[in-house]
Formats: structure tokens, C-alpha cells, sequence
């Protein structure tokens, strides 16, 4: 038996929910030490916990967009993983804003000014606000109710959030530290290797046969 | 001449070091020192109480070591600061290679509670011992016609981390203008709390300008040029929309990225509120003349 079917032989046993259990642990564990000012929370709990879940968040939504290529290259099929990945990303991107939002600023009105005036913010609650629907819509009776097409449709926007998230990073650092522009290196890189090559190739063969007509 | 400004709170204020290790002595152990010193304070001010040792030496910006808040505490101990020779040079009466200790002998060393504002919108209180820049300044002996002081940080690619990945280009430069520099709240920090200046906060010998944002405090300076054009400075050479060359503490010119009107006090834990960030940093009455007639919007 080859590698990916053995793989896949593995998937069809593991369940996904312990995913779920993951993240709520390391969510609930990462505000304990950042009330307790353990380890990196011993000085500024409330600036590096707002980081810590912001990138933990991106890592996740990141790695939803390998589903798709590992499949495609190596078929090995860990789709059954996605949703559980998708919102457990969500989670964090919540608890980052909650703590951007009460911790942080402290107030609606330096909210509100916040994400209105800050470009880096305002990309960031941007994917946050986007990836509300996805969130609410990764149900089953959710695909039955819009259909697969549309409901495929929708969860596209995964590809702006991840992009406005990757920027989101970029444009709040000072200088040129390496995560954030490594970051969106793989978020690129994930993106473009989803684009329909021969699709865009066929699409231009058929404008030119038409307009040599 | 040192002590021309007077500290409202006293060297005796300082937290003694057994006290200063443990945080939570130390906010029981200043409760009462904070009545004496708004009872024999000039003006009225909130009595500052210094961060611990602890949050001073182990959240800091220092890019030649990274650019993470723990990345110098962890990788500085690898600079080599003895020896340590200042190159004095420009417009000065006796320019040359100093020694540090033949720099700083014969001037008086205070010790200075002074607020620290990061351009980040987070802040602490730190008690610096060190000269003031003035003495330096009329020790080496400043020409006619020299209107700014350039500086400069020690550059040791092996042993910088930072440095090595270019985070942002070195060396680290930084200047005032000549009457910033002259200043009585100008100060060359040789240690904090009585210690000699830790690693990581710039040793052996960093600039103190409390009414500017905290960049403008170049740490571990290898050279102090005085010259009659600004120079260049390191922020504002990589962002000159978001860092000018003064960069005064003003919370009513917002950096373009973030609000500079509060800030968060280090400290505090997972809860602590913001607090109103003072003009100049609540040094407006120290220095405010030095920018008299100058649009501070423009002039950022």
C-alpha cells in the first residue's frame, strides 16, 4: 500500500473533534498564562495575548488553504479536517479582536475610531467581518439549505480573509521582521498554485479563435 | 555642573534593590513614598513609581538583537562593551577617541526617575543613573557654529542577531538639535537602579531624552558627532511620514498608524487601563520654550 492510501486509511479513524478540544485548551491555557504574567506574559500580557492569538489564527487559516494542494499533489485527503481548522481559526480571530477590543483600547468609541481610522485595523476587522458568514454557514444543514455550488461560492471568501489577514500583519510591524513577509509568501504561494491554468489558457484560445472569425 | 533640574522625588526615592526585586514589595513599599514626594513636589504630578528591574531589563526595543520585546534580554549578553572607546568628532575643540571612564570622569553621576514614552503607545518609569549630556558636551568642548549633535550605536554583526538579518539598516543613528542636547533633562545613562546599565538597555552608555519618544534614546553609542546640518536619524530615514526628526511625546499628533493620545503603563498585568499620554511626556514646563513658535503638526 502506498504512502497517501495509508494516510488516507489513517483520516477514515481519526476524528476531527479533538481538533475542536485543541484549540479551546490552548486558547483557555494561553489566557492563563497571560493572567498569571507566566513566561512571554510577564511583562505585557495584554499587547503580546492580543499577537499570540492573532497569529495563531493565521497559522490556522493558512492552514486550511493546504487542504486543497495536499490533495491535489500527494492525494492524501484531510478534508474532513477543514471545518474544524476553518473554525477553530475563527475562534482565535474572535478572542484576538475581543482582547484588541476590551483589553486593549477599552472603549467602543476608540473602537470604532480604531478600525475607521487605522488601515492595518481596518483590513483586519474586515476579514474578521467576513469570516462571520463562513463561520455560521459550516454546518451541514447550511450546505443542504444553499446547495454545494453556492455554499462553495460563499466559502470563497476564505482567499480575501487570508490575504487581508497576512496584510493586516505586515502593516502594523516597525522595520522588516521576517514572520509577517513569510506569512504572505505562503499565503501567495497557496493562492496561486489554485489558479486554473489551463482554464485561463483555454479561455484566451477561445477569444482569439473568435476573433479571427 | 550637574543637578540644574531638580527630580520631584529624591535619589532616596528609588526603591532599594532588595525591595525592587519583587514586584509586589516593591507597589506596597512606594504607597508612602508617593505622599512625600507630592508634599515636596514643585509642581503637582503624579508620584512616579518605577517600573521593577525586571519589566525595565526584559521588554525592550533593541533591533540589533531582534525585533521581538524579549529578543535582546536573550541576545545581548553576547555584546562586547569592555573596552568601550567613544569617537568624539566634528565641530568640537578636542575631538579623539575616548575611553569611557576618562569621558565620564569628573562628572557627577545623578540618579533620574524619569517617565519613558515608546512611540508604540506603551510606557514605564525608570529610574536612570548617568550625567548629563551638557557636561559631556563642555568637557570635549563645542564649537562655534555647531547647531546638532549626531550619535551613533556599536555595530558587532557577530554578536547581533538583528544586525546580521538587517532588520532595518545599522548602524543606528540618532541626533538633537544643539539646544535639545544642552538641555538640563538631557541625559548620558550609565545604569539603571543603581546597576551598571544592563546589556539590553543599551550598555554601557545610552542618550536619555524624556520628552521624546523613546527611539530618540540611542542606546550603546560608539560615537557623538557635533555638526551644523541635522542629521540623518534612523527611523525617519525608513519612515520619514511616520517618524520625524524631533518625534516630541504628543498625544494630540497621531502616529499615522496608531493614536498617540493614551498609553498603556507596563505593569499593569492583563487588565490594566490606559492613561492619558502628556504632552512632552509631562515635561511640557521643562521644555515646551524650546519649541516656541514651531508648528509641532509639521515639526512632528
Amino acid at each position: 500500500m502506498t504512502l497517501p492510501a495509508r494516510i488516507n486509511g489513517w483520516v477514515r479513524v481519526v476524528p476531527a473533534w479533538p481538533i475542536y478540544i485543541l484549540a479551546v485548551v490552548n486558547l483557555l491555557w494561553e489566557f492563563w498564562l497571560a493572567l498569571n504574567g507566566l513566561r512571554q506574559y510577564a511583562v505585557e500580557p495584554i499587547n503580546v495575548l492580543e499577537r499570540q492569538y492573532g497569529e495563531i489564527a493565521l497559522i490556522m487559516l493558512i492552514a486550511g488553504l493546504f487542504i486543497t494542494p495536499i490533495r491535489n499533489w500527494t492525494g492524501v485527503n484531510l478534508v474532513k479536517y477543514r471545518r474544524a481548522i476553518g473554525l477553530s481559526a475563527f475562534l482565535f480571530v474572535l478572542a484576538h479582536f475581543l482582547v484588541f477590543a476590551v483589553l486593549d483600547v477599552q472603549s467602543v468609541s476608540r473602537v470604532v475610531t480604531e478600525v475607521i481610522k487605522r488601515p492595518y485595523v481596518t483590513v483586519g476587522f474586515a476579514a474578521f467581518v467576513l469570516l462571520i458568514p463562513l463561520a455560521v454557514t459550516s454546518n451541514n444543514r447550511s450546505i443542504r439549505k444553499l446547495g454545494p455550488v453556492r455554499w462553495r461560492k460563499l466559502h470563497m471568501l476564505t482567499y480575501p480573509i487570508v490575504v487581508l489577514s497576512g496584510l493586516h500583519y505586515i502593516w502594523l510591524v516597525k522595520g522588516w521582521p521576517i514572520e509577517p513577509f513569510a506569512y504572505m509568501v505562503v499565503i501567495l504561494a497557496l493562492l496561486f498554485v489554485r489558479i486554473k491554468w489551463t482554464g485561463i489558457r483555454d479561455y484566451l484560445a477561445k477569444r482569439d479563435a473568435s476573433a479571427s472569425s | 555642573m550637574a543637578y540644574r533640574w531638580k527630580n520631584d522625588l529624591t535619589p532616596a526615592d528609588v526603591t532599594p534593590k532588595s525591595l525592587f526585586l519583587n514586584r509586589r514589595q516593591l507597589i506596597a513599599g512606594t504607597a508612602g513614598l508617593g505622599a512625600i514626594a507630592v508634599a515636596g513636589g514643585a509642581r503637582a504630578q503624579d508620584a512616579l513609581v518605577p517600573n521593577s528591574f525586571e519589566d525595565i531589563t526584559t521588554y525592550n526595543n533593541f533591533y540589533e538583537f531582534g525585533t521581538g520585546k524579549t529578543d535582546p534580554v536573550q541576545n545581548a549578553s553576547a555584546m562586547v562593551i569592555d573596552p568601550w572607546t567613544v569617537t568624539i568628532d566634528g565641530m568640537v575643540d578636542n575631538p579623539g577617541e575616548y575611553a569611557l571612564a576618562d569621558l565620564l570622569d569628573g562628572l557627577e553621576t545623578e540618579e533620574r526617575i524619569y517617565r519613558f514614552r515608546c512611540v508604540e503607545a506603551w510606557s514605564m518609569v525608570v529610574p536612570w543613573n548617568g550625567v548629563e549630556l551638557a557636561d559631556i558636551l563642555d568637557k570635549v568642548g563645542v564649537q562655534d557654529g555647531a547647531q546638532y549633535v549626531a550619535f551613533e550605536t556599536v555595530v558587532q554583526p557577530e554578536n547581533m542577531p538583528g544586525v546580521r538579518r538587517n532588520v532595518i539598516d545599522f548602524p543606528y543613528v540618532e541626533g538633537l538639535r544643539l539646544d535639545e542636547a544642552r538641555h538640563p533633562l538631557t541625559m548620558m545613562a550609565t545604569g539603571i537602579y543603581g546597576e551598571p546599565m544592563p546589556k539590553q538597555n543599551g550598555a554601557p552608555m545610552r542618550l536619555v531624552v524624556p520628552w521624546k519618544y523613546g527611539f530618540k534614546s540611542i542606546k550603546s553609542i560608539v560615537r557623538i558627532t557635533l555638526t551644523d546640518t541635522q542629521p540623518p536619524t534612523t527611523w525617519n530615514n525608513i519612515n520619514a511620514r511616520e517618524y520625524g526628526f524631533y518625534s516630541n511625546v504628543n498625544p494630540t499628533v497621531d502616529h499615522p498608524r496608531w493614536s498617540q493620545a493614551t498609553e498603556r503603563l507596563i505593569g499593569g498585568g492583563l487588565f490594566s487601563s490606559r492613561q492619558d499620554t502628556l504632552m512632552f511626556n509631562g515635561y511640557e514646563e521643562e521644555v515646551a520654550s524650546l519649541y516656541e513658535g514651531m508648528d509641532l503638526t509639521a515639526n512632528y
